[in-house]
């Protein structure tokens, strides 16, 4: 195929051209970076958690009655708990995944240390971890002996030294003490030091203010809550018995107390899909957007490439009468549209660069990866060839006869 | 002359109904989504309380007493710091704010307990942000001081609880005390809900919770203290509390402290009480960075938080980009009709007409294609926002179109449209006359 009278055609046609190779680069670019964006909030709903998700039940319910022993009380709820069928684990915890609301604190790595190295999540209650389903990948968890009632410890600064280990999950510890093990290591929280006695292959923090970085920088502690400090009760049970084990719960719960009030009772697969909402709501605001962009653009030109049939139809008629076959007439226009589409991908790629280079100053996204820059080009590409088709064929159709006509 | 422009316009439109159609679609999926997002950001962006929000300012210190050097305060103070400042009364009004989720019934009401967040505010609250009254007023600064066990709730409670009657006298349990409701809310929505934003410039652009609905139950600061104590939860610490959940006195910021003032010297005067505070607490060994004093302007403070979503924005930015692919394509698409009409403008300018008349009529047609292309836009933009009240965004319910957004609306698609008009109608002016005429 020729591409020298398709080029000089081009050049008498120069705004047209110009119209389409822009409008080809602008949706090239914004293409590249949405789906670039979506991939990303994508990624992100698959966040790791390090927790037995779709076991995991969280029940938060707060008692009205005067408390007189709100110690008591927690271990009563926890063994009726756990008498319910299909229940293989109970907690009574301060914090839970992907509920936003976490006890964070700062964590040093010497006594003398002025600023802290980072601020780290708060996990505290009997048997969190056995509950919560977390890997141990190192060490042990706490034995039964080293928890501390959270009241006394809180009452009693000096009792705050006697808490002594801790879990960390293994981003943490390969964070504070990069390429070593965690193990044995101490770190140091106001003014009381802590051992690490075992490592975890993850646990994420209930909340991500301080960005996806930090998400996995938690720390448990051996300490018991009881239901004057902590309110969320974590159940374990096989994916089918969550909804049974639920409405158990909450019966269980009310008969122990019946001044009760029940804020809360969801799965964690409820709970993370809340908490990833927005992420699907902007995925799937990015996904339509994309597809609006590639039709308007393929309308684009099937409007020009319609206008141009139109306009050429003597030419078409007086090449035919030359002896084009009808596949050349449709291999001009479709060479055309494949050049055009080519400037147009050339320009949008240095284009979606510039609008990825804002968006990595302004969003904290990271660079777009090169693989969609081809893929871009095969999709516009695509869209190019298929929307000229249509103008394309109807101008193979044109008869050689219309060269004779009023010239 | 304009209403045979405008009859022109409207055959030449009949004429290819593909390409109109094509270029209507373009304009009016622009506008729609354009319009959906902007209505959104403006939703999100404005200024919660228009009325008074020059003269509203947010006040802070940084009372932490532990060495280092931290350039900003804490987004909250401490109790003993806010009810200094508060009780020196020094603004033209202040208030304190707290919150907590609170245990409520109302005992003459056969309803299931529930946890609602109560705020507990001073008596300057209500006067201070124009807040409305349905039935009953808010409480005297007496009130404050005298610990009185009354409160005010706000319309939806009211609505949920009374069935929306005048229920000023009656008793609500919150927690284990009785207090009475002298006063019920009107409706009232402030967006975002300005008064409780802290914290929010961590959230790294996830702040869509800051537009979600006010507190259902205000109470007298003191009297919240007292009645819910045990249940405060701090922005943060430099000690661990002594008694969780109780934070008078602890080493602890969780209070917010909002004041009015009038004029500028009263503002300057202001922080120059601020400034002194912090420098005789220093001396008391209670602060470490006396520089650390704030006073930042209601709209300054929502600034510096950071309060728009940033996926309201990134999804603005969008809208716009696509506009202007929807603008390209039109312009691409009038270009085709105006120069395919080559024969007939050369005969109207054979016949007398000039340069100028060519180039208003194909102006006239554009902006029609961008009149019908706002009015389809529009109804897009009904749906759009439709669509964002379908999601479990707290802003949801806000999303409305008001009637300065319909007209700019228009405004913004025949705009629009006569911009993508432009070079085809200098175009299609300037084709060479001769040429025309031959080819008929």
């Amino acid at each position: 195929m020729d591409i020298l009278p398709i080029l000089s055609t081009l050049r008498r046609h120069k705004v047209t051209a110009f119209l389409v190779i822009l409008e080809i680069a602008l949706t090239c670019a914004i293409v590249c970076n949405a789906v670039f964006l979506i991939s990303q909030r994508l990624e992100r709903m698959q966040m790791f958690s390090g927790v037995a998700e779709h076991e995991l039940i969280q029940i938060q319910a707060v008692s009205i009655g005067k408390q007189n022993d709100a110690a008591a009380r927690a271990q009563e709820d926890l063994i009726r708990l756990r008498q319910i069928p299909g229940v293989t684990g109970a907690a009574l915890v301060n914090q839970v995944p992907f509920t936003n609301s976490s006890w964070n604190t700062s964590v040093k790595l010497g006594p003398n240390q002025k600023q802290a190295t980072l601020n780290a999540t708060q996990y505290f209650g009997e048997n969190l971890l056995q509950t919560f389903g977390t890997r141990l990948v190192a060490g042990r968890y706490f034995n039964a002996d080293e928890y501390l009632d959270f009241e006394a410890v809180q009452r009693d600064q000096k009792l705050q030294a006697k808490v002594g280990v801790i879990v960390i999950t293994q981003a943490l510890g390969e964070r504070l003490w990069p390429g070593q093990s965690a193990l044995g290591k101490t770190i140091y929280l106001g003014e009381t030091s802590v051992r690490v006695i075992g490592v975890v292959a993850g646990l994420i923090r209930p909340a991500l203010f301080n960005g996806d970085a930090s998400a996995q920088w938690s720390m448990a502690f051996p300490l018991r809550m009881n239901v004057s400090n902590a309110n969320r009760y974590v159940l374990r049970a096989a994916p089918n018995d969550r909804d049974r084990v639920i409405a158990g719960a909450v019966a269980a719960l009310r008969k122990a107390d019946p001044h009760r009030v029940i804020i809360e009772k969801k799965t964690l697969d409820e709970i993370r899909s809340g908490f990833f909402q927005n992420d699907r709501a902007m995925a799937g605001l990015l996904v339509g957007v994309c597809i609006a962009l590639l039709v308007v653009t393929a309308l684009g030109i099937v409007g020009l490439g319609s206008f141009w049939v139109a306009q050429r139809r003597r030419q078409i008629g007086v090449r035919r009468a030359l002896g084009a076959t009808r596949r050349n007439i449709l291999n001009y226009f479709q060479t055309e549209n494949f050049l055009l589409a080519t400037i147009g991908i050339a320009l949008g790629m240095v284009l979606a660069y510039g609008i990825n280079l804002f968006l990595m100053l302004h969003y904290e996204l990271p660079r777009l990866p090169a693989v969609y820059f081809p893929i871009g080009a095969i999709v516009l590409w695509l869209i190019g060839q298929v929307a000229v088709l249509g103008p394309a064929m109807r101008a193979a159709a044109v008869p050689p006869v219309v060269a004779t006509r009023s010239v | 002359m304009f209403a045979y422009y405008l009859d022109l316009a409207f055959r030449s439109l009949k004429r290819n109904k593909v390409l109109t159609a094509l270029m209507v679609i373009a304009i009016a999926v622009g506008i729609g989504a354009s319009m959906t997002t902007l209505t959104v950001m403006r939703l999100l962006s404005g200024d919660p309380i228009p009325a008074r929000s020059a003269h509203l300012f947010y006040a802070q210190i940084d009372p932490d007493p532990t060495p280092g050097d931290r350039k900003e305060p804490y987004d909250v103070i401490d109790y003993q710091s806010a009810v200094d400042l508060w009780s020196a009364h020094r603004a033209d009004r202040q208030t304190l704010i707290i919150e907590s989720p609170v245990r409520m019934r109302a005992p003459d009401v056969n309803l299931p307990a529930t946890m609602p967040t109560m705020a507990s505010i001073t008596a300057d609250f209500f006067s201070m942000f124009d807040v409305p009254f349905q039935y009953g007023n808010g409480w005297t600064a007496e009130d404050d001081t005298k610990r009185a066990q009354v409160a005010v709730i706000s319309a939806d409670l009211n609505q949920k609880l009374f069935g929306g009657a005048n229920s000023v006298g009656r008793t609500l349990r919150l927690r284990d005390t009785d207090v009475r409701i002298i006063g019920v809310l009107k409706p009232w929505r402030p967006s975002p809900l300005f008064y409780m934003v802290a914290g929010a410039h961590y959230a790294n652009g996830d702040t869509a919770d800051l537009y979600s609905k006010t507190e259902d139950v205000f109470t007298p600061f003191f009297t919240g203290l007292e009645l819910n104590d045990g249940n405060f939860s701090q922005y943060t610490c430099w000690h661990l509390p002594d008694h969780p959940g109780h934070l008078r006195n602890s080493p602890c910021v969780w209070v917010r402290l909002w004041v009015q003032l009038g004029d500028s010297s009263k503002v300057a005067a202001y922080k120059q009480f601020l400034d002194g505070y912090a420098a005789q607490q220093k001396v008391l060994g209670r602060v470490a960075r006396p520089q650390n004093t704030r006073l930042r302007s209601l709209m300054q403070w929502l600034d510096y938080e950071g309060v728009v979503p940033s996926d309201v924005r990134l999804q603005t930015w969008l809208a716009f980009a696509f506009l202007a692919i929807c603008l390209f394509n039109t312009i691409g698409l009038l270009l085709a009709k105006f120069l395919r009409r080559g024969g007939e403008i050369g005969v109207r300018r054979a016949l007398g007409a000039t340069r100028g008349a060519v180039f208003a009529q194909c102006l006239v047609e554009a902006g029609m294609v961008g009149l019908i292309g706002g009015l389809v836009g529009w109804l897009l933009a009904l749906a759009g926002l439709w669509l964002v009240r379908q999601q479990s965004v707290p802003y949801a319910d806000l999303a409305h179109l008001d009637a300065s957004m319909f007209l700019l609306t228009f405004v913004l698609a025949i705009a629009a449209s006569l911009l993508a008009g432009v070079l085809p109608a200098l175009r299609a002016s300037r084709l060479p006359l001769g040429l025309q005429l031959k080819t008929l």
